[in-house]
């Protein structure tokens, strides 16, 4: 036929080679062809900059639906949707005082689409710090982040502060009541470190809580330059970070040798499908590419790739499902209930109750006791706390397997009684009885601010913590206590933040007995 | 061609650093330490020289049916203005506990954020405020009051009109 074409005119072969442009294109730009065979599988990953951050083969135990429950995969999706919605929101939205008011209504009431897109963004924002702090959990109870992935756990951290600060400058962007007064108590709690250097005397000469305030709104009011700050990190310092990170944190998990699996993952597996086989008969004694230049081991050493399927499609199904489940619940959320949008703000009246957004009522409850405890130390605490874990906690029993370790689930079940009781009990006294400043007018506010309610918790679930140390023997026992109580403390603390306090924080057993205003 | 023969290394006469290793290096860490400096310098950026923000004083005229003890609250300002027998006196509605405007009522202030409550005089009664509310500089301009929320005066200080 070629030959045929080419005693031809030269135009005919142009013709032809025209109305072959579309397959050559796809061609050029998958050269491996349809990835049918395990070879063109591989390629078909490999040779793509996207999908290479997977690696070519998965384990089937890192597809169980139990090893992961597809969470990470989620914040990523609710990541990508926020992305896309937010860029959407960014054509209309004008980031100054007032105007910015005016141009959410404007979203809201006119843009086509506008109100739908802006509850998706808000869902997705929201299934985005839920999945997180979820994902988190999932990784500390299948006690993945021990050695070689202790770096990945730092990473992950830094994810879950990037996502809470991206949620909080957010929130601001509105310009309603709601906004206004929390970003006022945000970056008062920023200037909070006054508490202790006033009370020590030593605020003229070193005030690093001013220093914040001032970073964080570059103004001493929340006005223009503030909103113009959060503005900036919202759409643009703190998304390419997150970005970032989130690259290294997907790509260390492929040089950290996968998804953590218990040793003995291949036995308690049931046998291969069909579409399974060994590949290699031996395990390979180097990384295959690299060998020549690479010294030492890598994760892939000694693991054969037995008991793995091609990531094309197995995984990437996997993850494009979990994709359309996130966009779908999104959506779903985004059309029975709109995102809020109060009146404009005033910076001459606060809303009464003044409430931050839900995932920070927990905070909002410790902060009514002490701004610095509460908003600064006890999270810091918390932070250097979970970033100790998988470097404290050394032990090798129960990996990759749910509430692995010595205690094992009834350990993580009693821990989370033992952090819901103490929780309830120490919010139950000072909601009842009072604090410190309700027994002794007088006291000194170093001691209310180091006593208090959220600092007490903290001590009580320290040493619980300690105790189980030493009744199993075990550090492992230890961080899952630890973990079960802050995690129980963050809930109970949220739930009496978001549902029990009103007017003038007072506690209130439901809304419907606030008093008229 | 004639080859230089090395003379004897003593530990005396230690092998010196290769010549084009301590350029290298230099330029190294000249290089490092001209990126922190960088660093440092556009983190000034940020740090605003001059804060922009409303004019903090600002001129009322007393209603002369203000009764002592009744506070007297001048629109968009965050100030509760007080007169009794000795004098005239203003306090801040700025809660010393995270910003949020107290309201002024017959027992004090109290704070809708997070509860706080405070006597008349500013001190604190109850709740997580670190400190007393602020009494502001009050100061005469022939009938109408001046005050300034950005001079902070001792508590107590009452000022005749």
């Amino acid at each position: 036929m070629s030959g045929k074409i080419s005693s031809q005119t030269g135009l005919l072969e142009m013709w032809d080679n025209l109305r072959a442009v579309p397959r050559r294109i796809v061609d050029s730009a998958f050269r491996s062809g349809k990835p049918n065979t395990d070879r063109t599988r591989s390629t078909f990953i490999f040779g793509n900059l996207f999908l290479h951050l997977h690696s070519v083969r998965v384990h089937r135990w890192s597809l169980r639906w139990t090893t992961t429950f597809g969470l990470g995969i989620v914040c990523g999706a609710a990541f990508l949707i926020t992305l896309v919605t937010g860029i959407l929101l960014m054509f209309y939205y004008k980031p100054y005082p007032d105007v910015a008011y005016e141009s959410i209504k404007d979203i809201h009431f006119i843009v086509p689409t506008g109100r739908f897109i802006r509850n998706i963004h808000r869902w997705a924002a929201n299934i985005m710090v839920v999945a997180v702090i979820l994902h988190m959990a999932r990784t500390f109870y299948t006690a993945a982040y021990r050695k070689p992935r202790e770096f990945n756990w730092l990473i992950g951290m830094g994810l879950l502060v990037i996502t809470l600060a991206l949620s909080f400058t957010g929130y601001l962007l509105p310009w309603d009541q709601l906004a206004y007064w929390a970003i006022t108590i945000g970056a008062n709690i920023a200037q909070s470190p006054r508490e202790v250097t006033d009370a020590l005397g030593i605020t003229e000469r070193f005030d690093p809580g001013e220093w914040m305030r001032l970073m964080l709104l570059g103004s001493d009011v929340v006005g223009p330059v503030a909103l113009i700050r959060f503005y900036l990190m919202h759409v643009m310092i703190l998304p390419l970070a997150l970005t970032a990170l989130m690259g290294v944190h997907f790509w260390r998990i492929r040089k950290d040798g996968g998804l953590t699996r218990p040793v003995n993952a291949d036995q308690k597996l049931s046998p291969p499908g069909g579409d399974t086989y060994p590949v290699f008969s031996e395990a390979p004694a180097r990384t295959y590419q690299i060998a020549a230049i690479v010294k030492g081991r890598t994760s892939q050493v000694g693991n054969g790739p037995e008991n793995t399927v091609p990531s094309m499609p197995h995984l990437f199904y996997a993850e494009l499902g979990l994709l359309m489940l996130t966009a779908f619940l999104c959506l779903a959320f985004s059309v029975v209930w709109d995102a809020p949008l109060k009146e404009i703000a005033n910076p001459a009246v606060p809303e009464n109750p003044a409430k931050a957004p839900w995932y920070y009522l927990g905070l909002q409850e410790m902060v009514s006791f002490s701004a610095f405890m509460g908003g600064f130390g006890i999270p810091a605490i918390v932070l250097i706390g979970l970033g100790l874990i998988p470097f404290v906690e050394r032990e090798e029993s129960g990996t990759g397997e749910w509430f692995g370790g010595p205690g094992g689930w009834p350990l993580a079940r009693n821990s989370a009684l033992f952090g819901l009781s103490a929780a309830i009990v120490v919010e139950a006294v000072a909601i009842r009885f009072g604090w410190i400043r309700e027994w002794f007018p007088d006291a000194p506010q170093l001691l209310i601010t180091f006593v208090n309610p959220g600092t007490v918790l903290t001590l009580v679930y320290a040493s619980y913590s300690v105790w189980l140390i030493r009744r199993f023997q075990s550090t492992r026992a230890g961080a899952v206590g630890l973990f079960t109580c802050f995690l129980c403390g963050f809930v109970v603390l949220t739930i009496i933040g978001a549902y029990f306090r009103g007017p003038n924080w007072v506690f209130y057993w439901s809304p419907a007995e606030w008093p008229g205003h | 061609m004639t080859t230089v023969s090395k003379p004897a290394r003593s530990r005396l006469d230690p092998e010196p650093i290769p010549r084009r290793d301590m350029l290298g290096l230099a330029a190294l860490w000249a290089a490092g330490s001209a990126l922190v400096l960088a660093v440092l310098g556009m983190a000034r950026l940020p740090k605003a020289a001059v804060v922009s923000s409303p004019s903090k004083r600002f001129t009322v005229m007393l209603p002369d049916s203000l009764q002592p003890g009744q506070a007297f609250l001048p629109s968009d300002r965050s100030v509760a203005v007080f007169r009794d027998q000795e004098g005239t006196w203003a306090v801040s509605t700025i809660c010393t506990h995270l910003g949020c405007i107290v309201r002024s009522t017959p027992a004090g202030f109290e704070c809708p954020c997070h509860g706080s409550s405070f006597a008349p005089d500013g001190t604190v009664v109850r709740g997580p405020a670190p400190r007393a509310l602020s009494w502001l500089k009050v100061s005469a301009a022939g009938e109408k009051l001046v005050i300034d929320e950005g001079t902070v005066v001792p508590p107590g200080t009452k000022v005749q009109v």
